[in-house]
């Protein structure tokens, strides 16, 4: 058994605000192994992204964040930035959504790939203009030497969204995190980022963890998947059985929701009601006023995320297709 | 066979834009080139293309909110391109428009009701307010929105919610056209199949034809009766959604349909993609002959020198070599027609 490069345990994130403490993630446990591709799932408002923002000292000013975040053995929670920057830009990289705002506007793309190399190496400039130059070919970037000093407005979205992948790999990271890394983009351009994804991350051995809640996706480049709900991890099993025999009550409804080729529309089912507030969760599980199997047990306690078959996890205490029996 | 509600020939938009220069030059970017299509009474007909491929504004150019240089929209037996501003008004209330963000669409210092009784204000000048309150709130509970939340403002709503008032707002005329652009991007996935199942109950029920835009093609498929898929301003190629899905006849549809993620990972494993390299080219200098050739992978001479003309019938496609691409893009042709 490999040890762990990212461990979560015990996990949470809050904000304070004027309405009173959002609970952002509640008590996550969720470890990633090396090497390893897991989608994290879930809607707006359902953690995914502040959980990962979280460990790496990105939360705004009003975030805080409690337990531990473990990586290789060194909890992140609560590490002076000095040391979070050891880690973060180098051993653990993030792509954001938007290609546009993750870039400096007034600077050329040259200086922004060289930095992080200068910076995290202590490389010449030359030495990291021949990385930077190499890595934009990686990518897919026709020409990287007529392109090297642009500005980031002078590329289309698919090409800068390439440039913040190169700058992710350049310190050839153990651990990438791409927060929606394709919804900014048309599906032609999306198809050719996630075979990048895919292709990178294996040759470089990084682990990929993509944040989406596009379940196409997932499909198409997990090999775990774990399903966010209010906050809380509520479903966590090998991507095949996410999608053949989802356990949790949410995540089958999710799958049912989704537009497919081989549906009408009429055997569609909404999801009916709406993501909870974080502000006014419900009592016991957060999806209970949604769910068809609640009894009156989700009304007042809330499930833990148990093992329930094998690598999976759920918290339901009436999980779908299974006969798996929860210990009471 | 009944008269189309609609004859749109020969479409054409043009912006005008700046060149990147101070005291440059005037450019001009043709967003909406040559479109030709038909929609009869409670037919929909969805619009697919990419960002920039002039979707959204064809869809506006059909209602004239923006207004086209060319061609021509019949409706009813006239020409709206030829109406008169007072005879555009009239005409609008039977035609409507849902938008992609429903927060923004929504005036945030109006009340409910008075967002969605403002068309029937214009419509029907004559109602008076215990009329139009009664007709908002049958709409309202038409659309699956509480009818005691009239006096609210937009922002004490969810985006699902946002998107209703939309919706209610679009129907309260009783049109017989509505335009849905991009009506559940904006929306969370468990949200957007409520939204997706009322546009369908409603359409049944109004007997709505709709011009349903979205670049999600796995929404389209489900929804619309017949499709029409653009590139770069151009129709690339049309017919029966499921002759279109089934079998796409032009190399930009099979690319297109072949990027989007199924939801089934044993299906994504075994699938066989054709990935399009580069971007789009600028639509303010597009490529001669097929705007397509240089990004399609059976782009040949006779590409760059001719505009292919849509051909095929009810499925027709705009390439000098469909019905001659198998159907997965195989290069079947490229023995049979090397410099046809």
């Amino acid at each position: 058994m490999t040890a762990p490069l990212l461990e979560f345990k015990d996990y949470s994130v809050h904000f304070a605000t004027p309405e009173g403490d959002v609970p952002a993630v509640g008590r996550l446990n969720l470890s990633i192994k090396p090497g390893e591709r897991l989608a994290i799932v879930g809607e707006s408002g359902s953690g995914k992204s502040q959980t990962f923002l979280g460990a790496l000292g990105l939360l705004a000013r009003n975030g805080k964040t409690s337990g531990e975040a473990n990586f290789e053995g060194r909890n992140m929670v609560g590490m002076r930035a000095a040391d979070l920057d050891t880690i973060r830009g180098s051993a653990v990289t993030m792509v954001f959504q938007d290609p546009m705002t993750a870039l400096n506007p007034v600077l050329r793309i040259s200086r922004q790939l060289t930095e992080i190399v200068e910076v995290h190496t202590g490389a010449t400039n030359a030495e990291a203009s021949r990385q930077a130059l190499g890595m934009l070919a990686k990518v897919g970037i026709p020409d990287p030497e007529k392109r090297f000093n642009v500005y980031p407005h002078e590329l289309s979205g698919g090409m800068r969204q390439r440039v913040v992948i190169a700058m992710a790999l350049l310190n050839r990271p153990k651990l990438l995190i791409a927060d929606e890394p394709t919804t900014a983009l048309d599906v032609t351009v999306q198809a050719q980022i996630l075979d990048l994804f895919r292709n990178l991350t294996s040759e470089l051995g990084a682990a990929l963890v993509i944040i989406t809640h596009d379940m196409g996706v997932v499909a198409g480049i997990a090999d775990r998947v774990g399903v966010m709900y209010g906050g809380r991890l509520v479903e966590e099993a090998p991507v095949d059985d996410i999608f053949e025999n989802p356990q949790h009550p949410y995540t089958r409804a999710l799958l049912s929701s989704i537009p497919r080729p081989d549906r009408p529309v009429s055997e569609m089912q909404a999801i009916p009601g709406r993501p909870p507030n974080l502000l006014r969760l419900p009592q016991g599980c957060a999806f209970n006023p949604r769910c068809p199997a609640r009894t009156d047990l989700c009304v007042t306690a809330r499930p833990e995320l148990l093992p329930m078959g094998v690598g999976r996890r759920s918290a339901c205490f009436n999980p779908v297709g299974t006969n798996v029996e929860v210990a009471a | 066979m009944r008269q189309p509600l609609l004859k749109v020939e020969h479409l054409t938009t043009r912006f005008s834009v700046r060149s990147g220069r101070l005291f440059g030059k005037a450019l001009s970017l043709t967003a909406v080139d040559d479109v030709s299509f038909t929609l009869n009474a409670g037919e929909t007909l969805g619009i697919v293309g990419e960002s920039g491929s002039g979707k959204s504004t064809l869809g506006r150019s059909v209602l004239r909110l923006v207004e086209a240089q060319a061609g021509s929209v019949v409706w009813q037996g006239g020409d709206l391109l030829r109406l008169s501003d007072e005879d555009m008004r009239k005409a609008r209330r039977d035609m409507q428009i849902i938008f992609q963000d429903p927060l923004a669409s929504l005036d945030p210092r109006m009340t409910v009701a008075d967002i969605i009784a403002e068309p029937l204000q214009i419509a029907e000048p004559g109602l008076t307010r215990a009329q139009r309150l009664e007709e908002v709130q049958k709409i309202m509970a038409a659309v699956g929105l509480a009818p005691e939340m009239v006096n609210r403002y937009p922002h004490e709503f969810s985006g699902g919610q946002a998107q209703r008032i939309g919706i209610a707002r679009a129907i309260i005329t009783k049109p017989k056209l509505v335009v849905c652009d991009e009506p559940v991007s904006a929306l969370d996935v468990s949200i957007q199949a409520q939204i997706i199942q009322l546009l369908n109950r409603l359409r049944a029920e109004l007997d709505l034809a709709l011009i349903f835009i979205s670049h999600d093609l796995s929404v389209v498929r489900l929804v619309c009766d017949r499709v029409m898929v653009l590139y770069l301003g151009r129709v690339v190629e049309t017919g029966p959604s499921a002759e279109v899905f089934g079998q796409p006849k032009h190399p930009y549809s099979q690319a297109l349909l072949s990027a989007v993620p199924l939801p089934d990972p044993k299906l994504a494993r075994l699938r066989q993609r054709v990935i399009l390299q580069g971007d789009p080219p600028s639509p303010i200098n597009p490529p001669s002959g097929c705007v397509f050739r240089t990004r399609c992978v059976y782009a040949k001479d006779v590409c760059a020198a001719e505009r292919p003309v849509l051909k095929g019938g009810e499925h027709e496609a705009a390439c000098h070599f469909a019905g001659r691409l198998a159907k997965n893009g195989e290069p079947e042709m490229l023995n049979s027609s090397a410099n046809a």
